[in-house]
């Protein structure tokens, strides 16, 4: 299917790669590779998907009928708060980072393993630690304060478990601040000579940026996520309101981490996809230097647009005004991140191969979702839509439009070089484009639901709202399948599929020029750098001076 | 009644908040076409093998790209700001002479009261083009009041006032939701609004039961609790008096100033040393735990029935 050219072999020695590299059980379990670290979070969080997808299957069968027809109240209101919690930290904010950041990173930056090798691999142990506590609080009876965990419910009202499912994420954390810190010292020592950071590709600076948030926003979670346990459990007076204790204060340090929290989730994919585009459009990035400004002005805003989660909470109304204003700002960088994409289509020399169409679907489903967003930084308009279906569809379409595209685009991008196996790329593509159409059915309904006024974490509803949802639970049923196709067609790869070449797509990134898979150090030689990313030659081509990217791969070794 | 495609406007909010949304509508339309449009003409155009012209572009094009796009968004956001955020200021509060009733929520049900003491469950009704000012407090977890045909929605706290207005335009029951995740039921906390002419209004008012007032319960609760011990006139304790105090502006002894509003009362009430009025000693027992919120609704209009700034100027 591929019509891009397929390089031949690099002449390397035969050497064990890092799959082969120990094949017992206990050879993984104690790896500090980060390599086959990354694997381990794969799998991990590949359950979790599972697990939180099938948790808002019963939830979307239920949103059939208005009045429901196999679920109690309480029933529902657990398996959305699970789907929530599982999605958001035990998914989405360890997906790319953890997984493909823990893969890629230093082979993109030309060094032979993370800072902290065996802190990687501690961090893996907490996710799992953390998992035990979220799997120990459903089969106890699940909790149902949705993943935000709002006082004074949590606190004093709700009978399920919150002790554990705050346990759950408050663990998890700390396997996000350790990441971070790894990544950080990662980029900042051990970056190949040459690799300046104007010559990083703009994952890492992703990663990076990332990383920071973070560190700096992880904590307050940790903190708030403390205070809930301390008046749960030792009934000290903080949310209170009885006994002097303050229930938005809750808010406040929840959103503090939870809206930077968005940025973890998405900045991670803006860098999938401006590895994607440049390579399957033969053209250097368009603006990369703004591109990286961008990162950077997202991630230090990001920090500052808290209070647009509390426009109708009651605070201060010159407060709202001032985190609208500033979420109106945050939009600029995200909105040029959406136009060098585009422009850096302009006179390329397009491929769709699968990877591609993730990434195109991004862009349009990242800025459908961004657009929304300028709705609800409008005060006016946020007091009508928030809390309704029309937040859900919102950040659905940032996070799982945007963030899950984006992580399905890097799995297809970087599976050769993963597993040294090729997978079916007509399947590939299929499942893609019915991804898109899946994703779209079931959540643009949403919007005009939200709009006419339903509410969110609804278990019934008045029946005008019905036909939207039964589109919307239609649409989550393609969806479903779509998404259990590349379990399928990967798993086949992997035990039939084509050896891949060290470098399927011709693409000019380090990691590109070590084998496919990679030897456990990485590379055979340090790696010298002598130039910029995405040196792709499309733009030359027409012009006569050809550069053979494959030469280009082996001048850095 | 709402159809599946529109949302009937049914408040001077309503008319103001459709049209900015009209016009973030028509902002991401034209946004989305751009960028649709691009993306699949360059998709095209510039598909591998095609004949299309390729070749490097001069840098200063891309400057000159960069800071142009990067500009007009700014621009484009900092107006949409601009004009939404005037529209939200010029809705801040209520008209003085609005109507007033309170609500209390509770989990999974709305009790209105209004201010001649008629109660209602799950129902308010209200004239039409008359502004009713809502004050709102909950007992147990926070709500959020919502009222789609308004489109209003303002949180309902535990332990505090909030407050949200709105004037109806319409004639007829409009549905309100809670919208805040409040457990088991929160689905089922729903209510109507029905919105009469103002004749209809004084008619149903008449027909209720005769409640109480709010300001006569809290009058008894003014003598019951012992709050006149202290500040009725007649007392000798040295208390501040409470005739005219609602609306002014307070000295309290640390040196703020702060306006004996709703929430100032309900704070001196239940957490008396918090604010202490200037040139009077803290020895006011704080009456939380005896009182509950209904409780101080009712103090509150009893002491808004004292007399207001505005009456005296
Ligand atoms: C087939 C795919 C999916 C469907 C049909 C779906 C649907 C839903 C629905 C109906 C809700 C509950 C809304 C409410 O009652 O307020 C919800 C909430 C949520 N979803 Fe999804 N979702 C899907 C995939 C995902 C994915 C992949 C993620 C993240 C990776 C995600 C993250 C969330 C989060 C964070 C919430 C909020 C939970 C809460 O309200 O407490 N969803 N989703
Ligand atoms: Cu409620």
């Amino acid at each position: 299917m591929s019509d891009v050219v397929l390089a031949g072999e690099l002449p390397f020695p035969q050497r064990p790669d890092y799959l082969a590299a120990g094949s017992t059980l206990r050879s993984w379990l104690t790896t500090t590779d980060h390599k086959r670290i990354a694997i381990l979070y794969a799998v991990t969080i590949t359950v979790f998907f599972f697990m939180g997808g099938a948790a808002i299957t019963a939830v979307r069968l239920e949103l059939f009928v208005p009045n429901g027809w196999f679920l109690t109240s309480d029933t529902y209101n657990r398996l959305f708060s699970f789907h929530g919690i599982i999605m958001v930290w035990f998914f989405l904010v360890p997906s790319i980072p953890n997984t493909f950041g823990n893969f890629l990173m230093p082979l993109m930056i030309g060094a032979p393993d993370v800072a902290f090798p065996r802190l990687n691999l501690f961090s893996w142990y907490l996710t799992l630690v953390g998992g035990a506590f979220a799997v120990y609080t459903l089969i106890a009876g699940g909790v149902d304060t949705g993943w935000t965990f709002y006082t004074p419910f949590s606190t004093m009202f709700s009978n399920t478990h919150v002790l554990t499912a705050a346990a759950a994420v408050f663990v998890v954390g700390f396997a996000s601040i350790a990441t971070g810190v790894n990544f950080i010292a990662t980029t900042h020592m051990l970056r190949a000579p040459g690799m300046t950071w104007f010559r990083l590709p703009l994952f890492v600076w992703s990663i990076y940026a990332t990383s920071i948030v973070m560190v700096l926003s992880t904590p307050v979670l940790a903190i708030s996520l403390m205070l809930v346990i301390a008046e749960r459990w030792l009934g000290l007076p903080i949310f209170d309101p009885t006994r002097g204790g303050d229930p938005i204060l809750f808010q406040h340090l929840f959103w503090f981490y939870s809206h930077p929290a968005v940025y973890i989730m998405v900045l991670p994919a803006m860098g999938v996809v401006s590895e994607i585009i440049p390579c399957f459009a033969r053209r250097r990035l368009f603006g990369y230097d703004f591109m990286v400004y961008a990162i950077i002005a997202i991630a230090g805003i990001g920090f500052f647009v808290w209070g647009h989660h509390m426009f109708v909470s009651g605070q201060s109304p010159y407060a709202s005004l001032i985190f609208s204003f500033l979420s109106f700002v945050i939009a600029v960088p995200s909105a040029i991140k959406v136009f060098n994409w585009t422009a850096s289509l302009y006179r390329g020399q397009i491929s769709f191969n699968s990877p591609m169409l993730y990434a195109l679907g991004f862009v349009g489903l990242f800025t459908t979702g961004g657009l929304s967003g300028l709705f609800l930084a409008s005060i006016p308009v946020d007091v009508h839509v928030t809390d309704t279906y029309f937040v859900v569809a919102h950040f659905h379409y940032i996070m799982v439009g945007g963030s899950v595209s984006a992580f399905f685009g890097a799995l297809h991008f970087w599976w050769p070089k993963i597993t040294g196996k090729m997978y079916p790329e007509s399947w590939a593509q299929f499942a893609a484009i019915t991804m898109y159409f899946g994703f779209n059915m079931t959540f643009l309904p949403q919007f005009f639901a939200g709009y006419l006024g339903m509410p969110r974490r609804y278990h019934t509803y008045p029946a005008e709202f019905q036909l939207y949802n039964v589109m919307s639970s239609a649409g989550a049923a393609v969806l479903a399948a779509a998404y259990l196709l590349p379990l399928m067609y990967l798993t086949w790869s992997l035990l039939h599929g084509k050896r891949a070449p060290s470098n399927p797509w011709s693409a000019t990134g380090l990691e590109w020029t070590t084998s496919s898979p990679p030897p456990p150090n990485n590379f055979d030689m340090q790696p010298l750098v002598d130039r910029g990313p995405y040196q792709y030659h499309a733009e030359r081509e027409s012009a006569g001076t050809d550069a053979p990217e494959v030469q280009n791969a082996r001048s850095l070794r | 009644m709402n159809t599946i495609f529109t949302l009937p406007e049914a408040s001077t909010q309503a008319a103001r908040v459709d049209g900015i949304f009209a016009v973030l509508v028509v902002v991401s339309a034209l946004t989305l076409a751009l960028v649709f449009g691009l993306l699949v003409t360059f998709a095209i155009r510039y598909r591998r093998g095609s004949e299309a012209k390729r070749g490097r572009l001069p840098e200063i094009v891309n400057r000159e790209f960069e800071v142009s796009w990067t500009a007009a968004t700014l621009f484009l956001f900092a107006f949409l700001f601009w004009w939404a955020a005037s529209a939200d200021v010029g809705a801040l509060t209520a008209p003085s002479n609005a109507l007033e009733v309170h609500v209390l929520a509770k989990q999974w049900m709305w009790k209105t009261q209004h201010s001649n003491g008629a109660r209602e469950i799950n129902e308010l009704h209200v004239p039409i083009g008359r502004p009713v000012r809502l004050v709102m407090t909950s007992q147990d977890v926070i709500h959020s009041f919502f009222v789609p045909a308004f489109r209003i929605k303002q949180d309902v706290l535990p332990g505090r006032n909030t407050e949200t207005w709105f004037k109806a335009t319409k004639l007829g029951v409009f549905p309100l939701f809670c919208a805040e995740y409040c457990g088991t039921d929160h689905s089922a906390m729903r209510g109507r609004v029905t919105v009469m002419s103002e004749d209809d209004y004084t008619r149903w008012l008449s027909r209720q039961p005769e409640g109480d007032d709010l300001a006569h319960l809290g009058a008894k609760l003014f003598v019951s609790q012992g709050c006149s011990g202290c500040h009725a006139g007649s007392s000798s304790v040295h208390a501040p008096k409470l005739d005219g105090l609602y609306g002014r502006t307070v000295q309290l002894s640390d040196g703020r100033q702060v306006k004996a509003d709703d929430a100032y009362i309900r704070d001196s009430i239940l957490q008396p040393k918090r604010d202490v009025v200037a040139g009077f000693e803290p020895i006011m027992p704080s009456f939380a735990g005896l009182l509950d919120d209904g409780d101080v609704q009712s103090l509150t209009a009893y002491i808004r029935s004292l007399g207001q700034e505005q009456d005296h100027e």
